[in-house]
């Protein structure tokens, strides 16, 4: 503890404004999901559950909602097995260009969204693809990666790769080892990884629009709506479901990972991964 | 440790083969990277890095205006057109580097006490609960943040009636690059709070111990002891709010006015129904550039360490 007290009174107070700037916007979108009124006003008029039936019956944000699962779960598959492969191979062995693998894997992020986007879309237009909802994955999985992998990677860093060689001396085969020592010390990592990857799926807009051809993903169908400012009442429930939707893989990935500290440590994981 | 000895059973021949396949990929770790690296290596080079060579390149490239097909032909014609003051471009890309500046600004101006606070004055518990109170927000979807100031700058939105509560008059900020700035400042914001916090709870107390035993009062520790230390931190943070706004063209699309193009409103827009590619890849190779030399500055200044 440092400062003199009037210093650590400003410095709280500080804190709690700011804190207040991140939340204060979201309860309210939150409430608007309540608005009797169709028109945006605040305060707001009156309240009603009457918009969440009506989005409950929405053929276009079900089928939305649908497609981002179905991204998401395809997405994060894929994420899961590149990312961790690519993590295995960094963290158990030594050879040359093995710093460029991890610059390599995090350009997606790195780069501004509009870049991946177009190159992805130059790319799908060169190799004579069209748009569907494969390229939407595709255009996912090029930086979910990197989510997996840095979590998967971090945690490898941290076990001891003597105990694989004591387990191959206990006489178990490759699978066994796997089976056995890996998987147990790496679930929860892979469970993190494959949380906040959905999570980043599910929420991105940017790199969607220039790889999605007709199909609307729920973050492509909240835009399309909001541009043309059409059913916003529908566009609030949805607004609320999804604070909801994607608060909650991220409470469990930082639970999970909290015991490691992984999360902690500048937060890498979870700001690298967005 | 979890290994179940009932699980290797000694014997059957299959087991002895997988036994000696194990033994040789253990004797030859390079064949083990190798299987390991080349799919997820394969599938980014062809996929990812294709593209963007193939971006590169035909950013120097045309488009037939009369029949809209790609000319390969060698040309600068599209950068050309880019620099030229007659032309939006420049003002465009100047906007778009403007904007992102100010918001690095404002998002290092209220982050690094909000970080100070949680690295260096708030107990365990309070820290923690800071933590998950600045890395939520994140997380709830982008849209919907731009969406909320939306409705909170609108003309009958929430500002203007706690304006009218404290007896001030309407603003009109919905629809204007300062509407621009306060939403990218809000949605960028946690990116900026987190590497700061990292960065100075990594001081140890022992430097501002001895800063204060040879007579430095407060402010002279903050500036000669913890903003030097912390400052990586910022530099971290700035990739982020810088990268992030360089690239973006959700937010001016939603609440940016007539007038307030970013670069990737304008890629965006030569990308299907009239369609130039080349003139698109040309344009996007300035924030590409912008990041370049940005990355590389920061990693001198050991900004990639904060991370």
């Amino acid at each position: 503890v440092t400062g003199r007290p009037r210093t650590r009174i400003g410095l709280a107070l500080w804190a709690i404004l700011v804190i207040a700037f991140l939340w204060v916007p979201l309860v309210i979108i939150a409430l608007y999901a309540f608005n009797s009124s169709t028109i945006q006003s605040w305060p707001i008029p009156g309240w009603t559950f009457h918009w969440f039936s009506v989005t409950w019956h929405n053929q276009e944000a079900r089928s939305a909602f649908a497609l981002s699962v179905k991204v998401g779960a395809v997405t994060t598959a894929i994420a899961l097995v590149l990312g961790s492969m690519a993590a295995f191979a960094i963290a158990r062995f030594r050879f040359f260009g093995r710093e460029s693998v991890s610059f390599l894997l995090l350009l997606p992020i790195a780069l501004p969204g509009i870049i991946t986007g177009m190159a992805l879309n130059s790319f799908y237009v060169f190799a004579g693809l069209s748009l569907s909802w494969w390229t939407i994955v595709i255009g996912h999985a090029t930086f979910c990666v990197v989510v997996v992998y840095n979590n998967v990677l971090a945690r490898l860093r941290r076990t001891s790769g003597s105990l694989l060689e004591a387990s191959m001396d206990l006489g178990a085969d490759g699978w066994q080892t796997f089976r056995f020592v890996t998987w147990p010390v790496l679930s929860t990592a892979l469970v993190a990884g494959g949380l906040l990857a959905f999570a980043l799926s599910f929420d991105e807009v940017i790199v969607t629009t220039f790889t999605a051809g007709a199909q609307a993903t729920l973050p492509i169908f909240i835009l399309d709506n909001l541009h043309q400012g059409q059913q916003l009442p529908v566009i609030n429930v949805v607004a609320f479901v999804v604070i909801v939707l994607t608060v909650i893989p991220v409470v469990l990935a930082q639970r999970l990972m909290r015991d490691t500290g992984i999360l902690r440590r500048g937060a890498a994981a979870a700001i690298i991964a967005k | 440790l979890a290994v179940d000895v009932t699980a290797v059973p000694a014997g059957p021949r299959t087991r002895r083969a997988r036994l000696r396949l194990s033994a040789a990929l253990w004797r030859r770790p390079w064949l083990k990277a190798l299987g390991l690296l080349s799919p997820p290596l394969a599938a980014f080079l062809l996929v990812y890095i294709g593209a963007l060579v193939v971006l590169f390149i035909s950013s120097f490239w045309t488009v037939d205006s009369f029949t809209g097909k790609l000319v390969h032909h060698w040309t600068l014609s599209n950068f050309r057109q880019i620099l030229d003051t007659g032309q939006p471009y420049l003002r465009i890309a100047g906007r778009t580097i403007g904007i992102a500046a100010a918001v690095t600004v404002t998002d290092a101006i209220l982050a690094f006490p909000l970080g100070y606070f949680m690295a260096r004055v708030a107990g365990g518990r309070v820290r923690a609960l800071l933590f998950v109170m600045v890395l939520l927000p994140l997380w709830a979807s982008y849209l919907v943040r731009i969406y909320a100031w939306r409705t909170i700058l609108a003309h009958d939105g929430a500002i203007n009636w706690a304006l009218n509560g404290l007896g001030l008059p309407d603003q009109n900020i919905a629809y204007t690059n300062w509407a621009m700035w306060i939403v990218f400042s809000y949605v960028w914001l946690p990116f900026m709070v987190l590497p700061v916090y990292a960065a100075l709870e990594r001081i140890p107390d022992s430097y501002i111990e001895a800063s204060a035993d040879m007579g430095a009062r407060g402010f002279r520790t903050f500036r000669s002891v913890i903003l030097p230390l912390a400052l990586p931190g910022v530099i971290a943070g700035s990739i982020f709010t810088f990268s992030l706004t360089l690239g973006d063209y959700i937010t001016p699309l939603l609440v940016g006015g007539p007038s307030s193009s970013f670069i990737g409103n304008v890629v965006y827009g030569f990308i299907g129904i009239n369609a130039n590619i080349p003139f698109a890849a040309a344009f996007a190779v300035i924030p590409v550039v912008i990041m370049g030399i940005y990355l590389t500055t920061a990693r001198r200044l050991g900004a990639f360490e904060a991370l």
